[in-house]
């Protein structure tokens, strides 16, 4: 009874403290809570890769693809690219539903491959769509290829514009504020979804799958059907983290779905604990702020140490990336907070 | 036709060098089954090491083609120290692991060994000073280079050689046993950690002479040109079937000549303007002899991808691989 009340007043105090963020964050600065935002992005798609890595255990190494259609789905509806604006609740839905729909299309041929062979094909299938963003410029002009497409809509709700202040009750709330909310829902939905489908009949596929995929067919799961579901879940996910982006930022170009940005997803999953949605929360929120945390340390400290700019910032973090993949699955396989059964099967020796 | 010739040429010197890199995928994968995500690196690291010795010795004013030469000769021992690391360091501690846990360390090692040669070399695309006088010869209607030639050549020799050595040598055979029952290899005497320890340093020799072509070719070397050369290798490896020596090489030459033959004819085969009723229905875009080309050959590097996701599809075991894709 004592503990339950402790859980329930802990709760509470973080949902006040998130609701009270932005505003101690733009005492900072506005850019702070853009930080946030970002780093609320970045959770989301965590989260939704966390589906196909961590539930069903599917690496999927293009997930930033999906993220690309969901913000070139937005923009090109949302955008005097064709001179369409639709409202935002329209635009995600269908950005999500295109990028289940392309999650399916990858799936579907490749899903029966054993893992790592999955994770180069959707290593290549992010490739292909980023190419294929960078040359739809021509015959007829679609993406604006590498120029990118600007002047997106900003989220508008009624007659609240999301890239403008209001005074609300003589308290000023920015545009990225307001951001900040809507991605907190996305965000409360998205962790509902996640705790949700952990426990349900289909999560227990998943595990089931994860674990050994022969002996999941054998109980008479339909593992393909599961996974392609897997995949199309993580999909919109990602392709409404992508609509999000788009509209945050007004401006989107291929160069924002790079392979990096596959792998930084990959790493915030991986370090977090696979599975784990703490653990996964966790290792995007930490991954998401070292780059902000470098800007800030690594300039001054070799300005200071050697009196000029030895090494960028942008390297340093990738460094540290590729060295967190290596040394987490070297000395921590299941991550930082890891999932209980994750960790029994990532400790457990393979006897064949 | 003599275009198609051209384009022949052209694919087969590429796609001599994926063999070469596919080779190294493919000898890991055989003997471990573990995907070397980092072995594109090698190659890149293989040409920067070279570029770095050629630059010094060309203004030293040595003879062009030793100056290559041992451009080559310093790139291979580094390669296959890194190479050595790096399953030492990150791939052997995970040997017993699930597979995920390997692959997403070689991840890792990719983008530090990426990173690390961005810090020694910057990050901007260096020129391969052209030294190697430029001799041509003509066949068929098509010109051929002297370093396509050299390239040709080179590849065929390694591959050559590398078959003798799996096949014909103590070390190929303690190889192919250890890829076969590493545990029962290790019964009948084979030291399997010093075979495994082989396998990743001659790929990494491979790589490395692979990057060296792959630079003086170009002409240009960059510290990401490691990542999309090493997938289309792997591409290749698994169009050949992976784990079978021939089959990298088959798979590397076809997968070149597909790429070239696809680049040199999409721009063609994709113009609309060439089939009459489409043409009658664009109209004012195919007057005057216009062109409506659905896709360029800036969409050269997407055909390695097709590639590899058709042959995942139809034939998982490749073209000469007896391994299956799903293999559990």
């Amino acid at each position: 009874m004592n503990r339950r009340k402790l859980i329930w007043t802990g709760i509470a105090l973080i949902a006040v403290a998130l609701l009270l963020l932005p505003f101690a964050l733009s005492y900072a600065g506005t850019a702070w809570v853009r930080i946030a935002n970002f780093a609320m992005l970045y959770v989301l798609l965590a989260l939704g890769l966390n589906i196909v890595v961590g539930f069903a255990g599917l690496l999927d190494l293009g997930y930033i693809a999906f993220y690309a259609v969901g913000a070139y789905v937005y923009a090109l509806l949302a955008s005097p690219q064709f001179g369409l604006h639709l409202p935002f609740w329209v635009i995600l839905p269908i950005g999500a539903a295109t990028a289940a729909l392309f999650g399916v299309l990858l799936g579907a041929p490749t899903l029966k491959l054993r893992g790592d062979y999955l994770a180069i094909v959707t290593l290549g299938f992010g490739e292909i769509v980023r190419i294929f963003l960078n040359n739809l410029s021509q015959p007829v002009n679609i993406t604006r290829g590498p120029q990118g497409i600007a002047g997106i809509d900003p989220v508008r709700v009624a007659s609240v514009d999301f890239s403008r202040s209001d005074n609300v009750l003589g308290v000023v709330v920015s545009g990225p504020m307001k951001y900040y909310y809507l991605l907190l829902l996305l965000l409360l939905a998205i962790v509902l979804i996640n705790v949700r489908l952990q426990n349900s009949r289909i999560g227990r596929a998943w595990e089931a799958i994860r674990e050994d995929e022969v002996a999941a067919r054998a109980m008479g799961i339909d593992t393909t059907g599961m996974k392609l579901l897997a995949f199309a879940m993580g999909a919109s996910f990602g392709g409404v983290g992508g609509g999000m982006f788009a509209a945050m930022q007004g401006f989107i170009s291929p160069e924002s779905f790079v392979l990096v940005e596959s792998v930084m997803v990959v790493s915030m999953v991986v370090l977090g604990g696979m599975g784990n949605i703490a653990g996964v929360i966790l290792g995007a929120l930490l991954l998401a702020f070292v780059p902000e945390i470098l800007r800030w340390t690594v300039e001054p400290v070799q300005q200071a140490l050697f009196g000029k700019m030895l090494v960028e910032p942008e390297v340093i973090r990738m460094l540290i990336f590729g060295l967190a993949l290596v040394l987490v699955m070297l000395f921590r396989p299941a991550g930082l907070l890891p999932s209980a059964v994750r960790k029994r099967e990532l400790t457990h020796d393979r006897t064949t | 036709m003599d275009i198609f010739v051209q384009q022949l040429i052209n694919g087969l010197t590429l796609g001599a060098v994926y063999a070469v890199v596919a080779l190294g995928y493919t000898m890991v994968y055989g003997i471990i089954q573990l995907i070397n995500f980092a072995h594109g690196e090698l190659v890149m690291i293989g040409a920067m090491v070279a570029f770095t010795v050629i630059n010094l010795l060309a203004a030293a004013g040595m003879p062009p083609l030793a100056v290559v030469l041992i451009g080559a000769a310093c790139a291979v021992p580094v390669c296959m120290l890194v190479g050595y690391l790096m399953e030492r360091l990150a791939y052997r501690p995970l040997r017993q692991a699930p597979r995920l846990a390997p692959l997403i360390t070689a991840i890792g090692v990719s983008i530090v060994l990426q990173h690390l040669a961005m810090l020694v070399w910057s990050r901007n695309v260096l020129a391969f000073p052209q030294i190697i006088p430029l001799t041509t010869y003509s066949f068929a209607g098509a010109i051929v280079t002297g370093v396509q030639l050299t390239i040709l050549g080179l590849c065929f020799a390694m591959m050559a050689g590398l078959a003798l050595l799996v096949y014909r040598t103590r070390l190929g055979t303690a190889m192919r046993a250890t890829a076969q029952n590493p545990q029962v290899a290790r019964l009948m005497g084979v030291d399997v950690n010093r075979v495994i320890a082989a396998t990743f340093i001659i790929g990494a020799g491979l790589g490395a002479v692979a990057g060296v072509m792959f630079g003086t070719y170009y002409g240009v070397a960059q510290y990401t040109m490691g990542s999309v050369l090493g997938l289309k290798a792997f591409a290749a490896a698994v169009l050949g079937g992976i784990g079978n020596v021939p089959g990298a090489m088959v798979g590397g030459l076809v997968l070149g000549v597909v790429e070239a033959l696809g680049a040199g004819y999409i721009g063609d085969l994709t113009d609309l303007c060439r089939y009459g009723p489409l043409a009658d229905a664009l109209g004012e875009h195919c007057a005057d002899g216009g062109h409506f080309v659905l896709f360029g050959s800036n969409y050269q590097d997407v055909f390695a991808f097709v590639v590899l996701i058709l042959v995942l599809v139809f034939r998982p075991s490749g073209l000469l691989g007896e391994r299956v894709g799903d293999r559990a």
